[in-house]
C-alpha cells in the first residue's frame, strides 16, 4: 500500500451533514460520499452533543445502509398463509394506502379506539402522538413504558425534570459522581466524553451496579449490589446523611416542600395533605403558594416564604384549630428512621460500613467542596442573590433502577437524596435541559373518561399525560380502563409513557375490549421488545373459532426484516436514517444542553432505497386521506406536500407560532421557539450543522425551578405556561391524594374495591422499600438468583443484528455468572446450561465472571435472534448460540387478589419489571443438542431483500454498496 | 527522528469499540483497503480488523477489575516483523517510524505474523495478503483534510479521547508528555522490540473522610434542637481539684 490520497480515478467526493440514528443518542455526523456511496461517517466536530466523536455503532452506519436485510417494497401477507410464516407478495404503495385508508376510515367513523398505534424508540413522538390524537384513538404510546418510564416519572414527580434528554450530571464541575445501573447508551457519547474529562480532572467515580462492564470498568470504586435493592441502599444513605447532619438545610427550606406543614391528624379527611392558609391572597393564581411553615421566631404557622420567617424542619406542632401538623421533613426523618445501614446491608449485600462511608463522602463533598459562581440572579420570590452556589455531588441512573416494579419509589428516593444534598440545578450537581424543569406534574393531560373518544373526532385530550390527582385518570364510570394497555387506570395510575408491553396480550384477550387494527412502527414485538416472547408470537397468530384473527389486522413499518415483520398482514418499508428528514423536536425529546434549548434535524444524505418511504410520509399521506383536521385544509384537501413541508408550516394551533422546530422561526428566521413559519427553515438548519442551539444568559442557566428571570424567559418564549416556582416534592401530595382516594377520603373518582389496598400501599407520599412484586410471588428457594440484561456499547437492541461490522463483536451472547454457581451445579466455564424461571426456560452457554454480584446472572440484551430473521442464515450464531432472556419473563404476574392479569410492572407507573425475574441455573444434559432453546421455525426471506454475500469487500465508490447489493431484484 | 505512535489511556477506555469500527470504515475504502469480511451474514462472522478490543477480568469478586484493552500494531522501533519478511513487503518507514506492508510484494507467507509477539497482524484470508494498522498514513499526510483531522480515524472517533497520537521522540508532544506524566508503559519490553505505542495504566482516585469533617459546627440538626454534641452526665472538670 502507499499513502496516496485519491485511491480511485475520477472520484467525486461530497460531504453532507445530518444526525446519527444508530442508537437513540443523536450525535451530529458528517457523511462523506464517494461517487454516491458512503466513504465514511464521522462525528461532526461542530456538533454540541458529540463534539466530533462517534461510537462503534455510528461508525458502522455503512453496513446498516447497505444491509441485505433491508425491506425495499410494500408487502401483503399471502392469502391463506399464516402469520409468522413470512409469506408475502409485493404490492404497490397505492394498494397499501388504499387498504389502510378503507380500514381506518371505517374505524374512525365507528369506534376510533379499535385502531392502536404503538411505536418503538422512534424519535418522532411529536408526529405519531399527534396523528393518534387527530385520529381520535386513545391507544397510542411509544416504548417508554417498557424502557425507563420510572426514571422519567419518579424524577419529574419529584424535581420537575429527569436524566438523559431532560437533564443530567454536571460532570464538568462535579467532584463526586455516583452512577447506578445504566445501559451504556444512556446517554452514550456525551457521557463518555464527560466521564473521561471528569476522571482526568481528578473527580471520583463510584459505580453501584450488580455487574462491572463498560462505564463501571473505569470507576474508582465498584459497589456490587443485588438487583432491585437500590431503594434500600438509597434510603439508608438518606438515613445516614440526615443522622450526621450533612444535608443542605437552607436549600431544603427555600426550594423544597420539606418545611411545609402536613396534616398529621389521621381522623381528618385531609390527613397527609399540606395544610393551607385561609387567607385568599392568590385568587386566580393557578398554583397558589398557600402552604404553611412553622416559624421558629414567632412560634406559629406562617405562609411559606414569608420573608422574616425561619421555619422548623423537624418537630410536631398544633394549629390554632387543634389540627396536629408536622413539617414534611420530619415525616421523612420518621420514614428513614429504621432504614439503617445495617438493615440495608442485609437486603443489598453491601457491607454496612461501605454504606456509611458512601453517605459520609457524599455529605462531606457536598458541604465542603462547594462551588460559588459570581453570577447574580433573582429567585421567584424576588430575592436577589449575588452568586450561584453548588454542591459538587452528581448522580446518573437509568434502567438499573427503573426496570423494577419498585422502581418509581426507588427513583423518588434517589431524587430526594439528590435534593437533601442540595444538588438540583446547581453547578456540579444535577442540571436541567430545556424544556425542563416543568411543573410537578407537567400540564399535559389525557381525557378523563370514555367521553374523550368519539367517532370522527380528535381525542379529547393528549393520548399520554401527567395525572395530578385521581380525577385525571382515564377510566370509565366503574373505574375501569379506557385504553387497551390499561394505562392511566387504577391498576397503573401514573403510566405516563403508556404500557406497550401489555398491548398485544390485552388485544388478544379482548380485555378491556378487542381492537381491529394494530400498527406497530419500529418495535420488534415478536422478539426482543416483548416479555413472554413465545406466547406473544402465538397470540399474534391466534384465531377465533370462526377463523378470524384475534387481532384482525396488523401493520408493521420497519426498515429491516425483523422477527415482527413475519407477523404482519401489511409491511411498510421504512427508510434508514440516512435517507430521510427527521426532527429532534422540542415537542418530543430534544437534544438540549444545560445552557439552553437545542433541537436538531436529519437531512437525507442518500435517496431512499428501492421503494422505501419514510414513516413520516406515510403518516402525512394517511392523515390527508383520512381527512384528519391537522393534515387537511378546511375544504378537505391535502394540506402538506410532504413531511419537510409539514415541519415548516404546521403550527400546534392556528397562529400559535409553535411548530416542530424551534430554530429560525419567523418569516426570515429571526425568531426562535415561537414565531410564524419560515419557508427557509430547513436550509437554515442545513447551514448550521443541522442544529439550533440557543445559549441562555448565564443567570438563567441554574436554579431554574426557582429562577425568576428564567421562568419569565421560558414563559415569554412559550416554552412553559407558568412562572410559579417549582418546589421539590420531598413529600408527594400527589401520591397522598391517590392514597386518600383508596381510603375513600378524597372527593371524586374511587378505585374498584379490588385495587384499594394496592393503591393505598404503593401510593406512599414518602419513598419506601419493598421487594419487587415478582420476587414477592416467587419461591426463592427454588429460584434463588436474579437475572438481568445489560446493553453492549456496540449494539443497540436488535437494530444492529444485520450489521456486518458489528456482528463480529457480538454475534452471540453468554450467561455470565459467578464461578461459585458452576462449583455448586457441577458445570464449567463455557458449558451449556439451562436458566429457568417460573415462566419458562432457556438453554444457553455460561461464562464465569468475577465482575458480577454472586447472586446475579446476566447477559447482553437482544443479541439472540430467531433463525432466518434479519436476513442472517439459519446457521448464524445469533439463532444457534444467541438467546433472549425474554422467554423467562412474563408480561403478567400470577393471579392475585387485585386481578387475574395484573401487568408485571410497577404498580404506580406501569413500568415493565424486566429485571425482577428470579431464576435457577443447572447443567444441560450430555445428550442435549448444543444449540440454544427455544428454537423457532426458520423465517423466510421476503420479496425485495438484498443479496446476502458470503464475502464482503466493501470499497466505497466502486458500486459495491447499494448498487451491487440489490441487483437481481425484480423492479 | 520522528516516531509516530498511539498512547492509549486504559484509565478512561470503556471498551466501546468505536476505535474498532471507525478504523474499519476509514481503511476499507482507503489505501489499505479493502478489509474483507467473511461470512458477514452467516455462522461465525469474521473479518479483517486493524484494531481490536480485548476485555478481560483481573482479580476476584468483589475487588475484580474489568480491563478493556484496545490493541493494534505497536509500530515497534525494532520491529521483528520486518527482517523476517522474505520479499521486503514488510517495512518500517524512515521518516516517521510507521510499519507498513506493501501488498504488491506480500506473498502471504505469514512469517511476519509468526514473528510479531503481540499478535497484531491481520492476514486477509481472501486476498491472501498480510494487513495491519497503518496509523492511517493516508489521513495523517492527507492535505485534503483539515490539519486538526490529520490523525488516525480511531483517535478522532474515540469518545473518551483515550487515544493520544503523536511523535514519541518529541519530548514535548502530547504523547510523550502523557507517557512521562501518567506512567506510560510499553508492552512486553523484555522482547526488546521497543514498541512505539504505549499504554497508560488505570489510576484510582480515593478520598478518606476524616472524623473531624463529620463533627461539624454547621450541623443543621443543632438548629432543630437535636445537637449531636449534646453530652449529658458528669464531666471531668466537675470532679477534678488541684
Amino acid at each position: 500500500m502507499s499513502d496516496k490520497t485519491a485511491v480511485i480515478e475520477n472520484e467525486q467526493i461530497e460531504v453532507k451533514k445530518t444526525t446519527c440514528y444508530m442508537c437513540a443518542c443523536r450525535c451530529g455526523i458528517r457523511v462523506t460520499l464517494r461517487n454516491g456511496e458512503i466513504r465514511y461517517i464521522e462525528g461532526n466536530p461542530e456538533h454540541p452533543l458529540n463534539k466530533g466523536v462517534l461510537c462503534a455503532k455510528g461508525s458502522s452506519g455503512i453496513m446498516k445502509q447497505y444491509s441485505p436485510a433491508r425491506l425495499t417494497k410494500p408487502l401483503k401477507r399471502k392469502e391463506g398463509s399464516d402469520r409468522g410464516a413470512a409469506e408475502f407478495e409485493e404490492i404497490s404503495w397505492e394498494e397499501a394506502f388504499s387498504m389502510m385508508e378503507e380500514r381506518l376510515k371505517h374505524l374512525r367513523a365507528t369506534d376510533p379506539k379499535k385502531f392502536a398505534l404503538f411505536t418503538g424508540r422512534d424519535q418522532m413522538q411529536a408526529l405519531t402522538g399527534m396523528f393518534a390524537k387527530q385520529f381520535g384513538t386513545p391507544n397510542y404510546a411509544a416504548h417508554g413504558g417498557f424502557c425507563s418510564v420510572n426514571m422519567a416519572a419518579g424524577m419529574i414527580y419529584t424535581i420537575g425534570g429527569s436524566f438523559w434528554e431532560f437533564g443530567g450530571p454536571d460532570l464538568d464541575r462535579s467532584k463526586l459522581f455516583i452512577m447506578f445501573g445504566t445501559a451504556e447508551d444512556h446517554h452514550s457519547n456525551p457521557l463518555k466524553i464527560e466521564l473521561s474529562k471528569f476522571k482526568r480532572d481528578g473527580g471520583r467515580f463510584i459505580s453501584v451496579n450488580p455487574v462491572r462492564t463498560g462505564y463501571s470498568a473505569i470507576a474508582d470504586q465498584w459497589v456490587p449490589i443485588k438487583p432491585g435493592t437500590d431503594g434500600a441502599l438509597i434510603l439508608a444513605l438518606i438515613h445516614e446523611i440526615i443522622k450526621q447532619g450533612l444535608y443542605d438545610r437552607e436549600f431544603l427550606v427555600q426550594y423544597s416542600n420539606a418545611a411545609q406543614l402536613v396534616n398529621d391528624d389521621d381522623k381528618q379527611d385531609e390527613f397527609g395533605l399540606f395544610v393551607r392558609t385561609d387567607v385568599d391572597e392568590d385568587i386566580g393564581v393557578v398554583h397558589p403558594q398557600d402552604q404553611l411553615w412553622w416559624d421558629r421566631k414567632t412560634n406559629k404557622a406562617v405562609r411559606t416564604h414569608t420573608k422574616t420567617a425561619d421555619p422548623f424542619l423537624l418537630g410536631d406542632f398544633v394549629l390554632d384549630d387543634g389540627t396536629a401538623v408536622k413539617p414534611a421533613f420530619q415525616l421523612l426523618v420518621d420514614r428513614v428512621k429504621d432504614y439503617t445501614p445495617e438493615w440495608a446491608s442485609n437486603i443489598t449485600g453491601i457491607p454496612a460500613d461501605t454504606i456509611i462511608e458512601l453517605a459520609h463522602e457524599m455529605g462531606v463533598v457536598a458541604r465542603d467542596d462547594t462551588i460559588e459562581l459570581p453570577i447574580a440572579w433573582t429567585d421567584a420570590w424576588g430575592n436577589d442573590h449575588e452568586a450561584i452556589t453548588g454542591n459538587p455531588v452528581s448522580f446518573h441512573a437509568m434502567r438499573g433502577l427503573a426496570a423494577h416494579s419498585n422502581g418509581f419509589q426507588t427513583i423518588r428516593a434517589l431524587s430526594i437524596l439528590m435534593s437533601i444534598l442540595g444538588t438540583i440545578d446547581r453547578p456540579g450537581g444535577f442540571r436541567h435541559k430545556a424544556p425542563f424543569p416543568r411543573p410537578i406534574p407537567p400540564c399535559a393531560k389525557t381525557p378523563n373518561g370514555p367521553q374523550g373518544v368519539k367517532p370522527n373526532s380528535p381525542l379529547g385530550g393528549m393520548p399520554l399525560g401527567w395525572p395530578a390527582d385521581p380525577n385525571d385518570l382515564f377510566v370509565d364510570d366503574k373505574g375501569e380502563p379506557v385504553r387497551i394497555d390499561k394505562a392511566f387506570s387504577w391498576e397503573y395510575p401514573l403510566s405516563v409513557h403508556g404500557m406497550m408491553h401489555n398491548v398485544i396480550t390485552n388485544a388478544w384477550r379482548g380485555d378491556p375490549y378487542p381492537i381491529d387494527t394494530l400498527l406497530i412502527f419500529m418495535a420488534n414485538m415478536a422478539w426482543n421488545s416483548s416479555m413472554n416472547t413465545v406466547s406473544v408470537r402465538e397470540m399474534l397468530n391466534d384465531k377465533h373459532e370462526d377463523g378470524e384473527y384475534k387481532i384482525p389486522f396488523i401493520i408493521v413499518c420497519d426498515a429491516f426484516q425483523s422477527e415482527m415483520v413475519a407477523f404482519a398482514d401489511l409491511v411498510l418499508p421504512d427508510t434508514t436514517y440516512l435517507e430521510r428528514h427527521d426532527v429532534m423536536s422540542m415537542l418530543d425529546r430534544p437534544i438540549s444542553e444545560f445552557d439552553g434549548p437545542v433541537d436538531s434535524v436529519r437531512i437525507p444524505v442518500l435517496p431512499p432505497t428501492g421503494e422505501c418511504k419514510p414513516f413520516q410520509e406515510v403518516i402525512i399521506e394517511l392523515g390527508a386521506r383520512l381527512g384528519l383536521p391537522a393534515f387537511t385544509n378546511e375544504d378537505g384537501t391535502r394540506k402538506y406536500r410532504d413531511y419537510p413541508d409539514f415541519v415548516v408550516n404546521h403550527e400546534t394551533e392556528k397562529g400559535s407560532g409553535i411548530g416542530f422546530l424551534a430554530g429560525w422561526r419567523g418569516k426570515s428566521g429571526e425568531k426562535f421557539l415561537q414565531g410564524e413559519p419560515n419557508p427557509n427553515q430547513w436550509e437554515m438548519y442545513e447551514k448550521n450543522n443541522c442544529v439550533f442551539h440557543y445559549e441562555m444568559p448565564k443567570s438563567y442557566q441554574y436554579m431554574r425551578n426557582w429562577n425568576k428571570g428564567y421562568l419569565l424567559w421560558a414563559q415569554k418564549h412559550h416554552m412553559t405556561r407558568y412562572t410559579d416556582p417549582i418546589n421539590i416534592h420531598i413529600y408527594s401530595e400527589v401520591l397522598q391524594k391517590f392514597r386518600l382516594s383508596a381510603q375513600g377520603k378524597y372527593p371524586g373518582k374511587q378505585p374498584p374495591d379490588r385495587l384499594r389496598k394496592r393503591i393505598e400501599t404503593y401510593f406512599d407520599p414518602l419513598p419506601f422499600y419493598y421487594e419487587p412484586l415478582e420476587g414477592q410471588l416467587t419461591d426463592k428457594h427454588k429460584y434463588p438468583l436474579n437475572a438481568i440484561t445489560q446493553r453492549p456499547m456496540a449494539m443497540y437492541h436488535s437494530w444492529d443484528s444485520q450489521n456486518a461490522w458489528l456482528r463480529p463483536i457480538h454475534a452471540h451472547n453468554y450467561l455470565y455468572m459467578s464461578p461459585k454457581l458452576g462449583v455448586e451445579g457441577g458445570f464449567n466455564d463455557g458449558d451449556w446450561v439451562w436458566v429457568e424461571s417460573m415462566h419458562g426456560k432457556v438453554r444457553c452457554m455460561c461464562r464465569f465472571s468475577e465482575t458480577v454480584e454472586p447472586g446475579t446472572v446476566w447477559t447482553w440484551n437482544a443479541i439472540g435472534k430467531a433463525a432466518g430473521a434479519w436476513n442472517l442464515t439459519a446457521e448464524a450464531n445469533e439463532s444457534k448460540k444467541g438467546f433472549l432472556l425474554n422467554h423467562l419473563i412474563s408480561e403478567e404476574l400470577p393471579k392475585m387478589d387485585e386481578g387475574d392479569h395484573i401487568s408485571n410492572s410497577d404498580p404506580i407507573t406501569g413500568q415493565a419489571g424486566w429485571y425482577d425475574v428470579r431464576v435457577k441455573v443447572y447443567k444441560a444434559g450430555p445428550d442435549e443438542e448444543k444449540v440454544t432453546s427455544p428454537q423457532f421455525s426458520v423465517m423466510n426471506p421476503v420479496p425485495g431483500e438484498g443479496v446476502r454475500k458470503s464475502v464482503l469487500r466493501y470499497f466505497a465508490g466502486l458500486g459495491g454498496g447499494s448498487k451491487g447489493l440489490f441487483k437481481g431484484n425484480k423492479k | 527522528m520522528t516516531q509516530l505512535a498511539l498512547v492509549i489511556d486504559l484509565n478512561v477506555c470503556v471498551g466501546c469499540h468505536a476505535c474498532v469500527t471507525s478504523c474499519k470504515q476509514w481503511n476499507t475504502s482507503g489505501s489499505a483497503g479493502s478489509m474483507t469480511d467473511q461470512r458477514p451474514y452467516d455462522k461465525d462472522p469474521t473479518g479483517t480488523f486493524f484494531n481490536r478490543v480485548q476485555s478481560f477480568e483481573v482479580g476476584e469478586f468483589p475487588s475484580a477489575e474489568m480491563m478493556h484493552f484496545p490493541k493494534s500494531c505497536l509500530h515497534c522501533e525494532d520491529a521483528p516483523c520486518v527482517p523476517v519478511c522474505p520479499t521486503g513487503a514488510s517495512y518500517k518507514r524512515e521518516e516517521d517510524g510507521i510499519v507498513l506492508v506493501d501488498y504488491d510484494k506480500c506473498i502471504g507467507c505469514k512469517y511476519c505474523s509468526w514473528a510479531c509477539p503481540y499478535g497484531a497482524r491481520e492476514f486477509d484470508e481472501v486476498e491472501k495478503v498480510m494487513k495491519k494498522c497503518t496509523l492511517c498514513v493516508d489521513r495523517v499526510y492527507n492535505m485534503n483534510l483539515p490539519e486538526s483531522e490529520r490523525k488516525p480515524a480511531c483517535v478522532i472517533s474515540c469518545p473518551t479521547s483515550a487515544r493520544i497520537f503523536g511523535d514519541v521522540h518529541d519530548p514535548d508532544s502530547d504523547a510523550s508528555v502523557a507517557i512521562r506524566e501518567s506512567g506510560g508503559y510499553a508492552l512486553m519490553p523484555e522482547w526488546g522490540t521497543q514498541p512505539a505505542n504505549h499504554y497508560l495504566p488505570r489510576r484510582k482516585n480515593k478520598r478518606h473522610i476524616h472524623e473531624d469533617e463529620l463533627v461539624r459546627v454547621d450541623n443543621p440538626l443543632k438548629k432543630e434542637g437535636e445537637s449531636q454534641t449534646d453530652q449529658g452526665g458528669p464531666f471531668l472538670e466537675d470532679v477534678t481539684s488541684w
